[in-house]
């Protein structure tokens, strides 16, 4: 006889593991750009090289996740969430990852090396737009809790709080940006004008990365209002 | 009549058979949803099982096994020919027991419910004639297969929202478990005692007033809620600020609910089911003692019993893996969520056997966990499946039907 029970079919997988792994791998890939950024510094180049090879292996296992639980989102699937919720979601959280290979693919592609005089206010605001992407990492990390409570009262105002202390770390990082734009413009003349285009662009996407996060935590609101 | 003992035995060994499959099978099913939260071991589900579903068969069986016997078929058109009634609920169990081991053995999600009415009606209709078959209890019941998994599940969406209100939701949801579970438990042993006792239990000769049966209820629902505190309080208590920790006490609690949830489900499932297996024997046997087919009789108790054994045997020689493995592939059931699907199932069902109706136990339980799903309450819910059980008796009820008849046409060329 058949002995899996067809009332044990009814369940689907949850989709809120998956997300959370995927976050995971995203945001440890982000991560691992401000080694890469030092070993440019430095002009390590082999060192930077090794960091970058890390950030596009972690990138690959990010997208293969995403793949997975795409998969496993069936249109007939009955959640607490909306599926193009948990859909978009799943994209702006894979974006991070992204973001980070292309910052990567940039500096290592031109040998792009920062002028000194902005290198410490890099790594500042770099470290503050990380400091945005753990915050959603964690906010993501509440996705079980939140699962649990059903979607109601006390968990999802620590959801709130959550991505609220987001958003003030996403406007730092963005006065962070602000400043850091100001430095390199009071020394743009002396750098190739090539070059200067180019910080200016590393500069952007790094703010990006603050922006995307933001964006993960009000997918995360958009989920709960249903 | 003649050959009666010959008959006798043979709807025992077929009741037995179809008892066996329904123990085999669909007990598994019925304690799915508080298998799957884990509150309770295999080994517990298995003993509970048995032990409720041989209770509920015997003391909650009588009122649905009364309606297969005699709901569908009208026996005083039979009255020249009573044999013919005695071969067709034969043909009937054969048809049911047979279609139920294929099913299985495919994986196909069957109701062992609709399988045994498709096939009594199968037999009366094409067999003797559309004119035997009383068609407005064929109706009713039809109705009730539509309208038990909405019952259950607008009963599991108000009481998972009720938990989600009075106890999730809260800055603490630990100290409001703890205040509000028992309530739950006596809400449980309070109604499935009231309309155990309310609906009779004169076939074992006890004969309640109603101000007795809501003593009784009170008292047991009063009493199990006093040993469900008990083991709810050697539960350790935390401060909230362990949030982690938190809900996983907060679902140790719901598990001492789940228990008696199974419990419940059990009892529901073996009041229901095993008149499945019980109401065609029953019918043979009344007409093999007594030589006519109108004869007015409470089912015998006996009858009822060798259901609760058939089943208890399904359970020891088969039911146990099929338990193992839905226990190990649910895991989206807290019990939380499994409390609140397992009672309102149990409490549908209940209500359906204690107005003769045989409901089959499958859709509701599905029914009720949709509701949970409706309120938010579980992960993902793969509705394609959902589907493909609801529309299940679309094929039982005619292949019920179609086995019966052949087997009906066989015994009667052998015997008749």
């Amino acid at each position: 006889m058949n002995s899996t029970g067809y009332i044990s079919r009814i369940f689907g997988a949850s989709p809120v593991r998956p997300l959370q792994r995927h976050f995971d791998k995203a945001a440890k890939c982000a991560h691992k750009l401000p080694k890469f950024i030092r070993a440019t510094f430095r002009e390590d180049w082999s060192k930077a090289d090794a960091a970058r090879e890390k950030i596009i292996l972690l990138e690959h296992a990010a997208d293969d996740l995403k793949r997975e639980l795409r998969l496993n989102l069936p249109k007939s699937l009955l959640m607490p969430v909306s599926r193009s919720d948990v859909l978009e979601m799943l994209s702006r959280q894979d974006r991070v990852a992204n973001k980070a290979k292309d910052i990567s693919g940039l500096i290592i592609g031109r040998k792009m090396v920062m002028p000194e005089a902005i290198q410490t206010d890099y790594l500042a605001f770099l470290e503050r737009s990380l400091d945005t992407v753990t915050q959603a990492r964690k906010s993501v990390h509440e996705l079980d809790q939140l699962f649990e409570s059903g979607f109601r009262g006390a968990e999802v105002d620590l959801l709130m709080e959550m991505t609220d202390e987001l958003s003030r770390l996403e406007d730092q990082s963005d006065d962070l940006q602000v400043h850091l734009r100001r430095s390199l413009f009071a020394i743009e003349k002396e750098l190739p004008p090539i070059e200067a285009m180019f910080l200016y662009k590393v500069i952007d996407w790094t703010g990006d990365l603050g922006d995307i996060a933001q964006r993960v935590g009000s997918r995360l609101h958009m989920m709960i209002a249903r | 009549m003649e050959l009666a003992i010959f008959y006798i035995i043979l709807a025992g060994l077929f009741a037995l058979f179809m008892a066996w499959g329904i123990g085999a099978n669909d007990v598994a099913n019925a304690m799915a949803p508080s298998v799957g939260s884990k509150a309770i071991t295999i080994k517990q589900a298995i003993l509970i099982a048995a032990v409720f579903e041989f209770a509920g068969a015997v003391l909650a069986g009588g009122g649905v096994t009364s309606t297969i016997r005699r709901g569908i078929v009208d026996a005083s058109l039979l009255e020249n020919q009573p044999e013919l009634l005695v071969f067709g609920m034969l043909a009937s169990l054969l048809a049911a027991g047979t279609w139920l081991v294929i099913a299985s053995r495919k994986g196909w999600p069957v109701s062992t419910t609709h399988t045994i009415i498709g096939a009594v009606v199968g037999f009366a209709a094409i067999g003797i004639g559309v004119s035997t078959v009383q068609w407005p209890m064929v109706g009713r019941i039809a109705m009730s297969w539509i309208v038990s998994p909405v019952i259950a599940g607008v009963i599991a969406w108000l009481l998972f929202t009720s938990v989600q209100r009075l106890i999730l939701e809260r800055d603490n949801p630990l100290l409001y478990a703890r205040r509000y579970v028992p309530i739950y438990m006596f809400l449980a042993g309070f109604f499935m005692t009231w309309v155990t006792v309310d609906k009779g239990l004169s076939h074992i000769g006890l004969d309640f007033t109603t101000l007795q049966s809501n003593l009784l209820a009170v008292a047991i629902g009063l009493g199990i809620t006093a040993i469900g505190t008990f083991f709810m309080l050697r539960i350790p208590y935390q401060e909230p600020e362990k949030r982690d920790f938190h809900f996983v006490t907060v679902e140790r609690i719901f598990g001492i609910l789940m228990v008696i949830t199974a419990c419940c489900m059990a009892f529901a499932h073996g009041s229901n089911d095993v008149a499945n297996a019980v109401g065609p024997a029953a019918a043979v046997v009344s007409v093999a003692l007594s030589g006519n087919v109108t004869q007015e009789a409470i089912v015998p108790i006996w009858i009822l019993i060798v259901g609760g054994i058939g089943i208890v045997i399904g359970l020891a020689t088969y039911g146990h893996r099929v338990i193992a493995t839905v226990g190990q592939n649910i895991t989206a059931l807290t019990p939380s969520r499994g409390f609140a699907a397992g009672l309102a199932a149990a409490a549908t069902i209940v209500m359906a056997s204690g107005t003769g109706l045989p409901i089959s136990t499958t859709h509701t339980v599905v029914g009720a966990i949709l509701g949970v799903g409706l309120a938010r309450g579980i992960a993902a819910i793969n509705l394609r499946v959902v589907g493909s059980i609801f529309m299940s008796w679309v094929i039982t009820v005619p292949a019920g039907a179609a086995l019966s008849v052949v087997f009906f046409l066989i015994l009667r060329g052998l015997l008749g």
